[in-house]
């Protein structure tokens, strides 16, 4: 299989064709059950000695292609889809962390997950500790012996600081912690496994899907942990499972799979099993049929949005702009670490004239749409003290980086002229 | 947030933001049986846009101490022991149903307290049908259901609520039925019955008045709600198509937006 | 309003709710059938109203991940038809039950819970939610004072499928509601199996309820689905069980759910806090399926109990059959209550007994050419399972048992195709079922 993103995404994983009937286009299974071809293989199928389709809440025959093209993409063994990319957040720390447990998480966080993270999950027991990653130390510093995961984005809001990958991934492996990076705003551009990670989370809503239609999250199981190397430290996969006859997942997954796919097994015959956030195959579908295009699309994104970068700095309504490249030093030198191909499709800038001003930006954009969300192919943009971080506190929000004027903008695919005419025409407006 | 009047216990709900003596104050006054939870689609946003809000539960209602008034009298001078009770001197008042005939009645009375009045789904006068107060006062729980299909025109009926997953009419029901039928909905609708001054009171007002309507409001019909209107100087009339009594859930935004741009015009806070 | 003699009210009733509850074409550029709104995002008109929005001063669609015009209808909908007063569609029924459980409960909570529930539910309160410091209680559902005994000082709710799994013991809603409300507690109750077609728990004092809405009520077996319904009857306030309740939530500015939303508070913070954070929507493609197969519930819940109905008969007399149970069967134990409960119909799901133990289930099942061997119930077409040598063949003797299972037991969900056609399947299978060394696994 080549390596080349634009040709895994048309052909990454095993799928060719359909089996039944040669179509070459995915099939959409949309049925929730598998007929057994006798007591034996339904037996087998419930013991996991063999693996095959029982029901569409584990599993399902289009969300499988696409399973393995996303895992491809990132260069990953085996993936999970689910029914959106807080599930895939909330997948990925309930497989590792029980009630009791802690994970140490990046500050930079949408707010959404912060949400999940600082109150949700406490709920369950689960405390989660947060570290700046400015410096990577701050990460070491908060271990104690029930710390199981590190979680951190990639390329995250608002201040667009690319992730110490590396530097992060190699504390946790010391330690035998795994680090789980949602790489939703950088796919194609990055590729976390690579540097270290091991777990890969997406919020397919965005830019692999593409086109503002489809929610939908995805885990993808980098294969390159060892699981069982410190049993104490990773309990839920060196304990007996008792609604599985007391297997252990480090190692009876590795012995029937010939794969180290333990995370990602966990997570569907676990997870999906008793939480049941499944993925739609109809969304599947869709979700396919944008990834096709995700590596062509990602590459307009990034060229425009450089050149959105370029306009703004010069432009005298605006008082700072904030993209990857535009930091100082070291944090600058992790996108050029980090990065290849572009630098992704988020800025953020600040417009002079605080609120008031941010405000009527937004308000006249024309072509911008004013909406809460991401990655679309059209060009987006939001105002998060007042929309999508409103719930947080005000140190909180202090916390995440969001000042009161600062808007975040997802660059489209529109032809640049269009988008640099609209971001001008809408700060003459609010200069 | 609970206070003292007449020593009872009342609650009212603040709109989610603390109660505070600099903003200027709405209250809000529910209809027939009903409790503050009708404005929750209004107060949360006048809350955090400068106002203190108060959707009150009447005396007897929702978690309101006390026994149900028995006469929209008694609920005009209690409103304004409301006023005193939490250290105002002035409000805006908003009624819905019912609740137009007590604030009509309160601004009459008390003119220097009230600044601006917004009645939904008002009327001069609300006759009830005798067969519904005796099963209202036999605490027979189909008098509810017959208000709650009176209450919402033929779209409410479908559904289609605001607010995504709520369904009105049973809302609205349970509503109704969170407390005994007897002492609250058939107390309120023998005081609607009973109350005859609608037309000389709304004669007296002479501030910023508005009234919404709904042309499939059974309960109050906008040939009654202009009437009323027209009596009252200057009154600003707002008529909602394909809408039914329920107005301020079945079409909340309208209301929200035309009782926003009447209130911060008339009333305005310079807490924005 | 007029001196005539008052009517009764006019509210739109069962069939006409299934059709139309939800929706309102006029506000949806004139379409008849419910649009399916494929997108993540909705554009706001300014600042303001986005502001408003995400901090619930108004009421709208943000994200699709929290709300969806088509998934609304189909809340909606379901809402009408149980007598509720809101819902929450998931993608799935064990999120409906694990968001439901999330909105009650946190680590160090508790609950009360059937014995005999669908074995995946059985394994989240017994394996999995303990992990996240939720234990549970669980009770056989005839055990009706062993539900009161059950309850601890941090019991947050009592859980129960209406009729047993797989023994089809009915539990006493009623009374098992009382208990709960004495303790203060909701009464949450799945009832997948029944639809609201056969049973309405709201009028039995149920406070929640949960469907798998992918088995009976969406009936097609294409898409996964799964719903909690609020009856709006629950004083959260009468005690202090349920501070995320009562006490003002810091992520949305100090809100208290139960005062500003009463009989709509379980929904609301369900949506704004469960379905937010755990984000197990469902795909308005999925919802639209739903709410087709919602249009035909009436008519094919009829055909099914119908067709049960016979099938029962149809065993209980036969030759190759040991013994049968389901609710409508004579000597049922709960026979009374279920001519309370289910007055409509006895439900589908049928287990019966084939002679010649595991050996012969394993020929009827692997012989039949009409009923389909899968991992599901509740579908159009005639579904059986073999528990013993198929999904628990790891278990042994004592653990089946334990389970309400046995060698023997066949399951049965029956469809809605012609009786005599169903019938005349089963006669393959039994007959291949009294020879069962000619028949071996392919």
């Amino acid at each position: 299989m080549s390596k080349n993103p634009e040709t895994i995404a048309l052909h990454g994983g095993d799928y060719r064709s359909d089996p039944a009937t040669t179509a070459v286009a995915v099939p959409l299974y949309r049925t929730t059950s598998y007929q057994f071809n006798d007591t034996d293989h339904a037996a087998n199928l419930f013991a996991l000695k063999e693996f095959g389709n029982i029901y569409t809440r584990i599993m399902n025959p289009t969300n499988d292609v696409l399973e393995k093209r996303v895992a491809a993409l990132e260069g990953g063994l085996a993936a999970l889809t689910v029914g959106s990319g807080q599930a895939a957040s909330t997948f990925a720390i309930m497989n590792v962390c029980q009630s009791g447990d802690n994970f140490i998480s990046s500050t930079d966080l949408y707010g959404g997950t912060v949400n999940l993270f600082t109150h949700t999950l406490k709920k369950l027991g689960i405390e989660c500790r947060y570290a700046d990653p400015a410096d990577p130390k701050n990460f070491e510093k908060l271990i104690d012996d029930k710390t199981r995961c590190f979680y951190a984005e990639t390329l995250p809001n608002p201040y667009l600081r690319v992730f110490p990958i590396k530097e992060v991934s190699d504390i946790g492996r010391k330690h035998n912690i795994p680090l789980i990076m949602d790489n939703t705003a950088a796919p194609v551009i990055c590729k976390p496994l690579e540097h270290g990670a091991a777990v890969v989370v997406h919020s397919l809503t965005k830019f692999i899907g593409g086109h503002g239609t489809v929610i939908g999250g995805c885990l993808v199981d980098g294969g390159n942990f060892d699981w069982t190397a410190d049993p104490k430290r990773q309990p839920l996969f060196n304990e007996p499972d008792m609604s599985y006859g007391g297997a252990k997942w480090g190692e009876v997954v590795p012995q029937l799979t010939g794969a180290n796919v333990s995370f990602a097994i966990r997570a569907r015959v676990c997870l999906l099993r008793d939480l049941g956030a499944p993925l739609a195959p109809d969304n599947a579908w869709g979700i396919i049929q944008g990834l096709e295009t995700a590596p062509l699309r990602m590459k307009q994104h990034c060229s425009n949005a450089e050149k959105a970068v370029d306009f703004l700095k010069k432009h005298k309504s605006v008082d700072r702009v904030i993209y990857p490249t535009l930091h100082e030093g070291e944090i600058a030198a992790r996108s050029k670490k980090y990065f290849k191909g572009g630098n992704g499709a988020l800025v953020g800038i600040e417009v002079k004239g605080g609120v008031k001003a941010g405000k009527k930006f937004i308000e006249s954009l024309k072509m911008f749409y004013h909406v809460a969300n991401i990655g679309d192919a059209r060009s987006l943009a939001i105002h998060p003290a007042t929309t999508t971080h409103s719930q947080l506190t005000e140190e909180e929000l202090l916390a995440a980086g969001v000042t009161p004027g600062y808007v975040r903008l997802s660059i489209g695919i529109e032809h640049p002229d269009d988008i640099i005419a609209d971001l001008d025409q809408a700060l003459n407006a609010a200069g | 947030m609970k206070f003292k009047v007449n020593g009872n216990e009342v609650f009212a709900s603040t709109g989610g933001r603390p109660f505070d003596k600099n903003k200027p104050l709405i209250i809000f006054v529910h209809g027939s049986g009903l409790t503050h939870m009708t404005w929750v689609l209004q107060t949360r946003y006048f809350a955090f846009h400068g106002y203190t809000c108060l959707a009150l539960d009447m005396p007897g209602h929702g978690l309101s101490g006390g026994k149900s008034l028995k006469s929209i009298e008694d609920m005009a001078d209690w409103i304004n022991s409301v006023i005193d009770a939490v250290g105002f001197k002035e409000a805006s008042l908003v009624g819905h149903s019912q609740g137009c005939l007590v604030t009509i009645e309160c601004t009459a009375r008390y003119p220097e307290k009230i600044k601006t009045l917004s009645l939904m789904g008002g009327a001069g006068a609300i006759p009830m049908n005798p067969e519904l107060l005796t099963l209202a006062e036999n605490g027979d729980p189909k008098a509810v259901d017959l208000m709650m299909d009176w209450a919402h025109g033929p779209a409410g009926h479908f559904g289609g609520h605001p607010v995504p997953g709520l369904y009105h009419i049973n809302t609205g029901g349970m509503l109704a039925k969170s407390r005994t039928i007897k002492d609250t909905l058939a107390v309120d609708f023998r005081a609607c019955d009973n109350y005859k001054n609608g037309f000389e009171s709304a004669k007296k007002i002479k501030i910023p008045t508005l009234s919404i309507l709904a042309t499939d409001d059974k309960m109050c019909p906008v040939k009654e709600g202009k009437k009323l209107a027209d009596l009252i100087e200057g009154s600003k009339v707002d008529i909602i198509d394909n809408c039914g009594h329920m107005m301020l859930l079945e079409e909340a935004d309208r209301v929200l937006k035309v009782l926003k741009s009447f209130i911060t015009t008339n009333y305005p806070s310079k807490n924005l | 309003m007029s001196d005539k003699k008052i009517p009764n009210p006019k509210t739109y009733k069962f069939d006409t709710l299934s059709l139309h509850a939800g929706y309102q074409p006029h506000k949806n550029a004139g379409s008849r059938q419910v649009p399916i709104y494929q997108t993540t995002s909705y554009l706001f008109d300014d600042v303001d109203h986005a502001a408003a929005l995400f901090n619930l001063e108004r009421g709208g669609h943000i994200y699709s991940r929290i709300s969806n015009p088509t998934v609304a209808v189909l809340e909606e909908r379901v809402a009408s038809l149980e007598g509720g007063t809101a819902a929450l569609a998931t993608s799935s029924g064990m999120s409906a039950i694990f968001l439901a459980v999330m909105t009650l409960c946190e680590a160090g909570d508790h609950l009360v819970v059937s014995s005999q529930l669908y074995g995946g539910t059985v394994n989240l309160f017994r394996l999995t939610l303990p992990k996240f410091g939720i234990k549970c209680t669980f009770v056989k559902p005839r055990d009706t004072e062993g539900f009161k005994k059950a309850i601890q000082k941090n019991t947050k709710g009592i859980f129960g499928e209406l009729v047993g799994n797989p023994g089809n013991e009915i539990m006493n809603m009623p009374e098992i509601a009382k208990i709960a409300h004495d303790a203060g507690i909701p009464l949450m109750v799945d009832a997948t199996y029944q639809t609201p077609y056969l049973c309405k728990p709201f009028e039995h004092g149920a406070d929640i309820v949960i469907h798998s809405l992918t088995k009976w009520m969406a009936g097609h077996g294409s898409s996964m689905a799964g719903i909690l319904v609020e009856g709006g009857n629950f004083d959260w306030m009468q005690n202090d069980k349920f501070p995320t309740m009562t006490k003002p939530y810091e992520g949305y500015h100090g809100l208290s759910f139960a005062e500003e939303f009463g009989p709509t508070a379980f929904t609301m913070k369900a949506r704004a806090e469960g379905m937010r954070d755990f984000g197990p929507c469902l795909s308005p493609q999925n919802a639209w399926n739903v709410l087709q197969g919602i249009e035909t519930l009436s008519v094919r819940m009829k055909k099914h109990c119908s067709n049960a109905e016979e099938m029962v008969k149809y065993l209980l007399g036969h030759e190759s059959v040991a013994w049968v149970s389901h609710p409508s069967v004579p000597d049922h134990p709960d026979h009374a209550l279920a001519k309370k409960l289910l007055p409509n119909g006895r439900g589908s799901m049928i287990a019966f007994g084939i002679k010649g133990g595991k050996d012969a289930g394993v020929a009827f099942i692997n012989s039949v050419k009409l009923a389909s061997h899968l991992a599901n119930v509740g579908d159009t077409r005639t579904l059986v399972i073999h528990p013993a040598s198929g999904t628990h063949s790891q278990m042994d003797e004592a653990t089946l048992k334990f389970a309400g299972l046995s060698h023997d037991m066949i399951r049965l969900s029956v469809g809605i195709e012609d009786i005599e056609d169903i019938k005349n399947d089963f006669e393959v299978g039994f007959r291949a079922a009294r020879k069962p060394r000619l028949v071996s696994n392919q």
